[in-house]
């Protein structure tokens, strides 16, 4: 272990950052962890103190100055709020940086991260093959929503409704792409995550599908990686900076507009954390543009190729609308899904009562803290049901699994949809279009 | 702590609610006032009132100090613990009892949010009007052991014109009840009045009953813009001299109108010297006459413009401007020093001048914003408190504000508390005498002095 002088003094170089909360408590309002245990060590302004603690020597255990710290699933909710306008998440990842370097990752988690992760081929191999076999594992938990169980005892899993992995995944169906600019005379990048190649490949080619339809040429190169929010998030700045490249390299090849991905935590991810936290400060120019380019697919349709709502026929049906965090606190979009729910001509936006709030997935946050997770998801179900919709749209395919899992764990059998799933499925409707494949 | 109290504890609220892991401690070493932590020993977080009562009576018995705590909001350093001591949270026991429509009035207990309730009223087609710029998060144990005041205080009152009733425990875990669910109750003491304001150190409150009131039928909001800023406050002596109440009048200096513009972009006058948000409110006819009324006073006393807001929008966004008073200025320096000198409201213009030469004399930078219609501004020094120069400043200039304030005939504090905070200017206003008095109370109701030592009254004696 390195020794803890050093720790302090790489804390304090956050004391600036930490200063800015004036200890207002008005961040209870907000965290939804907070909300379920009422402790303050679990509200941001508990963890901003202890972390402080820490780097003043107040506190001397990282260890559980980090436990606490773990307690968060980086919502955001709170730094949008913030009164004093702290960059609460920015000192979160710091910090988790910080410590997982000074702690160092459980060895199964750092191989998986440095060895895995990081190699798309052999990640994507591993999971083409889990997939055949996960019938063994698994049974069936609710058909209409498209969940299953454990069929075993198995930790990692527990009581989880788990979607699937996909029978064929999205990269096995659409290997690459390069099409030339149609009628709207734009071309497109897209990166469309992994849990949208591996566990929902239908959004994808809803997304390709809406791209043809308003001809716009599509740049997908083979091989992508992953993100790497999970990697940041863990403090495995390494494994992130490695990801970030190999995607550079990916895109930078060839030539498009905007660079677009159904997924809320992706978008924001490139969008804000790559140019911040990537670790090779003589390759800056690249990764701003990409990231200055980048946008989540319905802020695309809706403020680019100006899709707007259509008229439909008869009565439309009700679908509730969940907020993705990222969208909504770190990117700020709000209204563009919405517009394009009711593109679909089909459906209506059914709000949520109490308004928005996190689903409380949070990616690693819901392997590590399940329980917590859980009790967020589960009052996150009820409100959907609340709703009497009979669909629950979302973007974001990390919170497509978690209200799956709630809503099926609570017996409740709504359809869980991406917002570009319901767009792509009127597209057939109004206008067919020949067939893609 | 020894093991054989930590089990104890544990047998009375349950395992998970009892904490002693010291990172978890170090959480409650500190609230809203900018002021040194302090760690206790233990915190429990009691589900139900027997629980509560069985935590005072079990620190009563060890000779432990008790602080108990809501939303730890308070400004005063109320909640900052005695070291070493317990804390008992109040977050776990938050229902709300009772809403009763035909008495108006409700039960709850201490530690449902005030805007939660708030909204829970209203739903109900009732109001509850205290509404503390921390209702988002402030508990209605906090709110009433604090006496809260808000925006709507001027016409409406503060915390204590609400509470019709208190049950507490004293040291010994014994349930004492006081006032009731009748408008009029003269039953003994008012205890219930004794336990307002009192930050935690007579008692334990373990059921409020609260007054509601039907809400407005209408209501009209302006905004006055000057030149002057003492124009600005001699308006709202005249509109209170001018005997109408309006609902809130609220005042912003030059440097908050700025600043909040500058985060908000909401199109406010950042020429302006000063700023009057005006609401009327009452019945339609009332509400236009004295909206009137209003308008003259302020074009008579120099306003350059008053604007009535046309619907909700426009409405709210004078009110946005307001709340962003704090949040604006928050941003601009890293610590924020929020004081709360209140004086008589024909004062304001006196004060404003007092501030003002405050803030030039040990060159700080002062915000000034606040409830001006019940004389209650908010002067808020931005500093750093890391620069140990300038925070010897702020301290002297935080005297100064004092010693104005009283001098003007007001009061320390309009609605922050005096906590740990401002007990050392007590006597100031008070004098020695009342300082005795009250801890002859003390002394006799709390005689191992376990109820919030050091706040209010200063360090503990003997
Ligand atoms: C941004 C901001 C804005 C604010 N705006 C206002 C405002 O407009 N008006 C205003 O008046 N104040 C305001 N405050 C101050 C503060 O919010 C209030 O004092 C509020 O009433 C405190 O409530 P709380 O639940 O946080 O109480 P805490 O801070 O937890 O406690 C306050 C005091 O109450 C005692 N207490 C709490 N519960 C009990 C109980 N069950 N029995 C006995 N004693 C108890 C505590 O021991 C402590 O002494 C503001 C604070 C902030 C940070
Ligand atoms: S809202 Fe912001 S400033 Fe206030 S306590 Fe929370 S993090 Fe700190
Ligand atoms: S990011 Fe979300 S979970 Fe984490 S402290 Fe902020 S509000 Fe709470």
């Amino acid at each position: 272990m390195a020794d803890i002088k050093k720790l302090v003094s790489m804390l304090k170089e956050l004391d600036d950052l930490l200063t800015g909360c004036m200890r207002c408590g008005m961040c209870q309002a907000q965290c939804p962890i907070f909300a379920e245990t009422g402790r303050e060590a679990d509200v941001t302004r508990g963890k901003l103190a202890i972390l402080s603690g820490l780097a003043d020597e107040m506190l001397k255990d990282p260890q559980a100055v980090n436990d606490h710290l773990q307690r968060c699933l980086l919502c955001g909710t709170c730094e949008a709020n913030c009164p004093s306008g702290v960059k609460v998440t920015d000192i979160f990842f710091r910090a988790r940086a910080i410590l997982s370097g000074y702690l160092g990752l459980p060895p199964s988690q750092r191989l998986v991260f440095r060895r895995l992760l990081t190699n798309p081929k052999l990640m994507n191999a591993l999971i083409a093959f889990g997939s055949k076999f996960q019938g063994l594992l698994a049974k069936e938990a609710d058909g209409v929503i498209g969940t299953s169980c454990a069929r075993f005892n198995a930790p990692l899993i527990a009581d989880r409704h788990f979607k699937r992995l996909a029978a064929r995944s999205l990269h096995a169906q659409v290997p690459g792409l390069d099409t030339p600019a149609g009628k709207s005379g734009l071309r497109v990048a897209f990166f469309p995550g992994c849990l949208t190649d591996k566990v929902f490949p239908e959004i994808g080619l809803a997304v390709l599908k809406i791209l043809k339809h308003h001809g716009v040429g599509v740049f997908l190169p083979s091989n992508q990686a992953c993100c790497g929010i999970p990697a940041l998030s863990s403090g495995e700045t390494g494994a992130f900076t490695s990801l970030v490249r190999q995607n550079l390299d990916l895109f930078t090849q060839g030539s498009w507009d905007y660079l677009i991905t159904p997924c809320a935590t992706c978008t924001a991810t490139i969008a804000e954390l790559w140019p911040k936290y990537y670790g090779d400060h003589l390759d800056t120019i690249r990764v701003q543009d990409l990231a200055s380019k980048t946008m989540d697919v319905s802020q695309f349709l809706a403020d680019i190729l100006k899709v707007g709502p259509a008229k439909g026929i008869g009565e439309p049906s009700k679908v509730a609308y969940h907020d993705p965090c990222h969208l909504r606190n770190t990117l700020k979009i709000t209204d563009q899904p919405r517009t394009i729910i009711a593109a679909s001509g089909k459906y209506a936006t059914a709000e949520l009562p109490g308004g928005p709030s996190c689903c409380g997935s949070g990616g690693s946050f819901n392997i590590k803290q399940y329980k917590l997770s859980e009790t967020i998801g589960r009052k996150k179900a009820e409100s959907i049901a609340a709703t009497k919709a009979t669909i629950a749209a979302t973007s974001c395919p990390a919170c497509m699994l978690q209200l799956a899992d709630m809503l099926s764990k609570t017996g409740h059998s709504i359809r869980v949809k991406h917002v570009v799933e319901l767009y792509a499925e009127s597209l057939d409707r109004e206008q067919p279009l020949e067939k893609s494949r | 702590m020894g093991e054989s109290l930590k089990k104890e504890f544990e047998a009375t609220v349950g395992a998970d609610n009892v904490m002693t892991e010291p990172t978890e401690l170090f959480s409650y070493s500190y609230d809203s006032a900018v002021l040194d932590k302090s760690q206790p020993d233990i915190v429990v977080r009691p589900e139900h009132s027997e629980a509560l009562g069985k935590v005072v009576k079990l620190c009563n018995d060890n000779g432990l100090k008790l602080t108990v705590r809501g939303a730890g909001t308070n400004l005063s350093g109320g909640t900052i613990p005695h070291p070493g001591g317990v804390v008992c949270l109040t977050t776990a026991l938050n229902r709300i009892l009772e809403v009763n429509e035909e008495d108006l009035y409700a039960v709850v207990q201490p530690g449902v949010v005030t805007a939660k309730f708030a909204a829970h009223v209203a739903s109900k087609g009732l109001l509850y009007p205290p509404d503390p710029g921390s209702q988002a998060v402030s508990t209605l144990g906090g709110n009433v052991a604090e006496n809260a005041g808000g925006l709507r205080a001027l016409k409406y009152g503060v915390t204590k014109d609400y509470v019709m009733g208190v049950d507490f425990f004293d040291v010994n875990g014994e349930l004492i009840r006081s006032g009731g669910k009748t408008v009029k109750c003269v039953t003994g003491y008012n205890l219930a009045g004794l336990m307002i304001a009192s930050e935690g150190t007579l008692g334990v409150f373990e059921k409020l009953i609260l007054k509601l009131v039907p809400p407005p039928a209408s209501y009209k909001s302006m905004m006055a813009v000057f030149n002057d800023v003492m124009d600005a406050s001699r308006t709202v002596a005249a509109i209170i001299a001018g005997q109408i109440v309006p609902a809130t009048l609220e005042l912003m200096d030059n440097f908050t109108i700025r600043t909040v513009e500058n985060f908000r972009k909401a199109g406010l006058p950042v020429d302006a010297a000063a700023m009057l948000l005006i609401e009327v409110d009452g019945h339609p006819a009332q509400v236009e006459d004295d909206a009137a009324r209003v308008e003259a006073i302020c074009k008579h006393n120099k306003a350059e413009t008053v604007r009535v807001a046309k619907d909700d929008a426009e409405r709210n966004a004078v009110w946005q401007a307001r709340r962003d008073a704090l949040p604006a200025l928050a941003r601009v320096r890293p610590t924020t020093v929020l004081e709360d000198a209140t004086v008589p409201r024909s004062k304001i213009p006196a004060m404003m001048q007092a501030l003002d030469r405050i803030a030039k004399k040990y060159d700080l930078t002062i915000g000034t914003f606040g409830h001006a219609g019940d004389g209650n501004l908010h002067p808020t020094i931005l500093t750093d408190k890391r620069d140990q120069d300038e925070w010897r400043r702020v301290e002297a200039a935080i005297d100064a504000i004092f010693d104005e304030a009283l001098a003007l005939g007001g009061t320390l504090s309009g609605e922050h508390g005096i906590g740990l905070a401002k007990s050392n200017y007590l006597k100031n206003e008070y004098g020695a005498g009342t300082i005795a008095y009250s801890r002859k109370m003390k002394s006799v109701l709390d005689p191992k002095g376990i109820l919030n030592p050091g706040k209010l009254l200063g360090p503990v004696l003997g």
